[in-house]
């Protein structure tokens, strides 16, 4: 029990950096049955946070790979959790603003990584777990979500083309919801997974908990509720992004892109691979856009898309380390404390600039115009 | 020390059409079965003349049963993936 107030502002910290995973996330479950019409938003996001919540408690496989596989545990201060936190949280309210699906989770592990090489240098990262866990993956895995969506689609409208437009509307629209359900739920288990991670690794780091633990059973509980919560309040930047601004989503597309997802996302979980949600989710609506004759996909949205994937990392970690130098320059307790009244300082400057583009569950859906805000329409307009 | 875990990628792309893409397949067919039937005809000729209608229910017996087999199949798939997460996820209860 060496430092219980870091320790404690720690936790805040991961559990706001949750909050914003579910937020920025939202999208990735349920932009596509938004777009169609398939639910109202307010609703769909409410089902998406149900499902993450309970989806939080349903495996601990990569919480493991978080705490364990990515920098050595020895090395590890709560200092440098805290510092990564920030990174990862900064990077995430930053490319929501610019209404970017980037992962949260290369934020958060570019995070903790940048702090950590800036307090124990490049030695105390696992250079290999990161690459064969997290990098690897995270190229791999939106091409193959891209191939089942694609593959899906091609499926999903040959085998119901003799029946009217209006039935195979309304048909896959109730496919679409159960399988932006099994997003949601997959999106709780895998992203959830991620905070337990962090928060185990800091109460390892202060040796509240032995070397190797699970997560105990509050740290499940609060995370389960913060990426709920945060799920609920809707990111609706860039579930915009995702169901406007790709390709423009009819229904069986809609299920295609949302089952491709789901199997990707939990037959990943299942291996350990912490990957990105947000990847794969972008991967399956691409490829719902190649799937479909005559569809057509927005190449330079993706393109500005995966520019912010590669530079999730680096971005991510430098933030990480210069949260940590401030934090070790002022030194102790204090050090952590200043860090995170500039981490909300700066919160606080993005939330302000968000509003001047406002997004919300009003203007999500109209029409895609080149950039995240839509152009001023009159209210009723908007919310039909 | 391998960079890719090979076994793990054939299996997620393998199973991961099979159920990313092949469920959903299975659920056009059973959306197909439950349009077969008088009604579509009906529906087929109203959008001919330029009607659209979004019945789904074509009124035949058989497209109806295969069409809930088709359905259940679905659920059953989607439940037994939940508990194989949840056994797999929870690996060792006797560990404090």
């Amino acid at each position: 029990m060496s430092n219980d107030t870091v320790l404690v502002l720690v936790v805040i910290t991961a559990l706001a950096f949750d909050f914003t995973n579910g937020f920025h996330d939202t999208g990735n479950a349920m932009a596509t049955s938004i777009a169609t019409g398939a639910l109202p938003p307010r609703v769909a996001v409410a089902i998406s946070g149900v499902l993450n919540f309970v989806g939080a408690f349903l495996s601990l496989a990569v919480a493991a790979t978080i705490a364990s596989g990515l920098v050595s545990t020895g090395k590890v201060t709560l200092t440098v959790v805290a510092a990564g936190l920030a990174g990862g949280i900064i990077w995430n309210l930053l490319t929501w603003l610019l209404g970017i699906p980037s992962s949260s989770s290369h934020a958060l592990i570019g995070g903790v990584i940048g702090s950590t090489m800036a307090a124990a240098g490049g030695s105390a990262v696992l250079w290999h777990g990161l690459v064969s866990k997290v990098v690897i993956p995270a190229v791999l895995s939106p091409v193959i979500a891209a191939l089942v969506a694609a593959c899906g689609t091609w499926l999903l409208y040959r085998i119901t083309r003799s029946l009217t437009d209006g039935a195979r509307k309304h048909g896959f629209r109730i496919g679409q919801i159960g399988s932006a359900c099994v997003v949601s739920l997959a999106h709780g288990t895998n992203d959830a997974q991620k905070t337990m991670g962090v928060i185990t690794l800091a109460l390892i780091a202060n040796g509240t908990l032995d070397k190797g633990s699970n997560a105990p059973v509050w740290v499940i509980t609060c995370c389960a509720l913060a990426i709920a919560l945060g799920t609920y309040i809707g990111g609706w930047r860039v579930i915009r992004t995702l169901g406007k601004g790709l390709v423009e989503i009819e229904s069986p597309q809609g299920m295609a892109a949302e089952s491709a997802s789901a199997a990707v996302i939990l037959l990943s979980s299942t291996f350990g691979y912490s990957l990105s949600t947000t990847h794969v989710a972008t991967g399956s609506i691409i490829g719902t856009g190649l799937g479909k004759k005559g569809a057509q996909v927005r190449w330079n949205v993706a393109g500005r898309m995966a520019t912010a994937w590669v530079f999730t990392l680096p971005s991510a970690a430098i933030v990480g380390a210069t949260a940590y130098g401030i934090a070790y320059g002022v030194g102790g307790t204090v050090g952590v404390i200043v860090d995170l009244v500039v981490l909300a300082a700066l919160c606080g400057v993005i939330y302000w600039r968000s509003r001047a583009t406002k997004v919300d569950h009003n203007n999500v859906n109209a029409e895609w115009s080149g950039g995240v805000a839509p152009e001023q329409v009159p209210a009723e307009t908007a919310a039909a | 020390m391998s960079w890719i875990n090979l076994t793990a990628l054939w299996k997620i792309v393998v199973f991961g059409l099979v159920a990313g893409a092949g469920l959903p397949a299975l659920f056009a067919g059973g959306l197909y079965s439950l349009s077969l039937g008088p009604n579509r005809a009906r529906a087929a000729a109203a959008g001919a003349e330029g009607g659209d209608s979004d019945v789904l229910v074509g009124g035949s017996v058989v497209g109806m049963v295969l069409a809930a087999i088709a359905f259940l199949i679905i659920l059953a798939a989607i439940g037994w993936c939940v508990y194989e997460i949840y056994t797999l996820g929870h690996p060792s209860p006797a560990k404090k």
